[in-house]
């Protein structure tokens, strides 16, 4: 199966530049909205919300809590004070109505830069690369755990680049900056969508929230599909949507599979309407 | 010759999904370790210039309960608190602060602890002076001024608890004979850690300085007791009255000093 270089040329020209790349931007916007949120406070001395990615305060009261890092407390033995525990409760709800890896392709900051890299190797037209198994990130979930368990400290957030770029960007960034970089360059040159798409144990473990999430997107015009593997181009996990698409052994349209970023891409680059999004029932 | 295993079938299916998960379980293993060690070796690290915030738990709980949100540095009103960058000794991410740079400024209503989500800084601790965040060591009794006789006492009269966590005590100055030293005195019972003395001290690299509490502090063995508050305790002293023998004086002082001349 080869995939198309310039995916979504089709659509372009039905829906023009603006409807052809509706998600994306709202995805971008909403990318930078929560950059701007954190960076607000330090630049103006406006504080909408306090902390970073770890956990945080929303206008001094709402606490918001990553329930990853609380899960790795928990492993340690901790029992985390309430405020955290709450926190951790808002957070996971709310990705389980919006999609549990909605996490990565609308708020996580990496993904910007894993992004940038996977349309850059695609402009490149660099197809050749490491093949990795899209179950590594949930070996590297557990490794984080029992690691986690072992030493008694939490010991993945000492290397997380997802922690350690958000902290870095408004607490002082320091050497922290060169593990984004180094993903960016494993993703280009050594694997597509090799961090995000296979290893990363944080999209692992919210990928699992996304087992229950309310907002999927479904492939209801699924009959109209042409077979321009758009689509496959463009999305990060494209393993998600052969079974909804073409609907093997009575599937549904929905795209149930737990690992769909919920970014969008396929709804905008799709030029006959195929994706939208909706409900998981 | 050995037969070469079959590549199709269901033994070799067997064989390649065995090897697989070796592959996968071996390499998961080597990384663990590699992240097993370096988090062990984080966990002990911390430089001893490096104070962490009041009410902050015992190291390795610590690293355990803080999630390095940095809402603490965030609350701190004096900014005395920062989070550590990975090229930092400090386990990156935590909080710690620099008394010689900024140091705490005992608020009493707490920003710091308050702020922290997860417990990480006591919440129990509610009166700040109760704060254990090391202990202040006059560590350099050379060139401590007050020990070469002057009255500096810039870090006695920088302590919230001044007359309480340090004191003055006199001694004698051997060197002009005359004159008193006031030697600046931590008691561990009431220093908090705060480090505004190491601060305030006006020499160019400070002469007292706040060290961490199983650095500064040494131990009595278990099983000692210390007769002078056993005896107040019970009223009377444990052992019977020791028998005063009266004092004798070494012999050789009266040989020597007759001899000596200034
Ligand atoms: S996979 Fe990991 S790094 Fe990538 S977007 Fe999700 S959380 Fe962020
Ligand atoms: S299926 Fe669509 S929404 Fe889901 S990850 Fe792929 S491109 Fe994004
Ligand atoms: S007590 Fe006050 S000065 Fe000290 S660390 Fe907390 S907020 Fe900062
Ligand atoms: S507020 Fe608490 S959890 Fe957050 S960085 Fe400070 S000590 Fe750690």
């Amino acid at each position: 199966m080869s995939t198309p270089k310039h995916p979504g040329v089709l659509s372009k020209k039905k829906k023009g530049r603006l409807g052809a790349n509706r998600w994306l931007l709202l995805r971008r916007s909403c990318q930078a909205l929560t950059l701007a949120l954190f960076a607000c406070g330090p630049l103006t001395g406006f504080w909408i919300i306090k902390g970073n990615l770890a956990a945080s305060r929303l206008f001094d009261t709402v606490p918001l809590a990553d329930p990853f890092i609380l899960l790795q407390s928990l492993a340690t033995g901790t029992i985390a004070a309430s405020t955290a525990i709450i926190g951790a409760l808002i957070i996971a709800g709310f990705y389980m109505l919006v999609g549990g890896r909605a996490y990565c392709s609308w708020v996580c900051p990496v993904n910007i830069l894993t992004d940038g890299a996977a349309w850059l190797r695609l402009r490149l037209d660099i197809r050749e690369g490491l093949q990795l198994d899209r179950t590594l990130r949930y070996w590297g979930m557990v490794l984080v755990l029992v690691v986690t368990a072992i030493t008694g400290i939490l010991a993945w957030e000492l290397i997380n680049p997802v922690t350690l770029l958000h902290r870095g960007l408004f607490f002082g960034l320091g050497l922290a900056w060169t593990i984004p970089v180094a993903i960016f360059c494993f993703d280009l040159f050594m694997s597509k969508r090799g961090w995000c798409g296979h290893l990363c144990p944080v999209g692992g473990f919210y990928s699992l929230l996304g087992l229950v999430s309310l907002i999927r997107v479904r492939a209801e015009g699924r009959d109209r599909c042409s077979n321009c593997l758009d689509c496959y181009a463009v999305c990060p996990e494209p393993q998600v949507i052969s079974p909804a698409l073409k609907g093997k052994d009575g599937r549904g349209p929905v795209i149930t599979e737990a690992n769909c970023t919920n970014c969008g891409r396929c709804i905008d680059v799709c030029a006959e309407g195929v994706f939208s999004f909706g409900s998981r029932f | 010759m050995k037969e070469k295993p079959e590549t199709a079938g269901p033994d070799a299916e067997r064989r390649r999904f065995l090897l697989n998960t070796a592959r996968t379980t071996c390499g998961a293993a080597l990384v663990g370790l590699g992240l097993g060690l370096y988090a062990n070796r984080q966990a002990v690290a911390r430089p001893v210039y490096t104070t962490r915030p009041p009410g902050a738990l015992p190291d390795k709980k610590f690293l355990a309960a803080c999630v390095r949100c940095g809402q603490c540095v965030r609350a701190c009103p004096y900014k005395a608190l920062r989070l550590a960058k990975p090229e930092e000794e400090v386990a990156t991410g935590t909080p710690y602060f620099i008394p010689r740079r900024i140091p705490c400024e005992l608020c009493e209503k707490r920003p710091c602890i308050r702020a922290c989500p997860t417990g990480a800084l006591d919440p129990l601790l509610t009166d700040i002076y109760k704060a254990r965040m090391g202990l202040a060591v006059l560590i350099d009794r050379e060139n401590c001024l007050n020990f070469l006789g002057l009255r500096c006492d810039v870090c006695y009269r920088s302590c919230p608890l001044i007359d309480k966590a340090i004191t003055l005590a006199t001694l004698h100055n051997q060197r002009s004979g005359k004159h008193t030293i006031f030697q600046p005195e931590v008691h561990s019972k009431f220093c908090t850690g705060c480090g505004k003395c190491e601060k305030a001290c006006v020499l160019d690299k400070a002469a007292i300085k706040v060290l961490p509490l199983d650095l500064a502090k040494g131990e009595l063995g278990k099983h000692y007791r210390l007769g002078w508050e056993e005896k107040t305790k019970a009223g009377h002293s444990l052992i019977p009255e020791q028998m005063d023998l009266p004092d004798r004086m070494p012999e050789f002082t009266s040989t020597i000093t007759p001899e000596w001349k200034p």
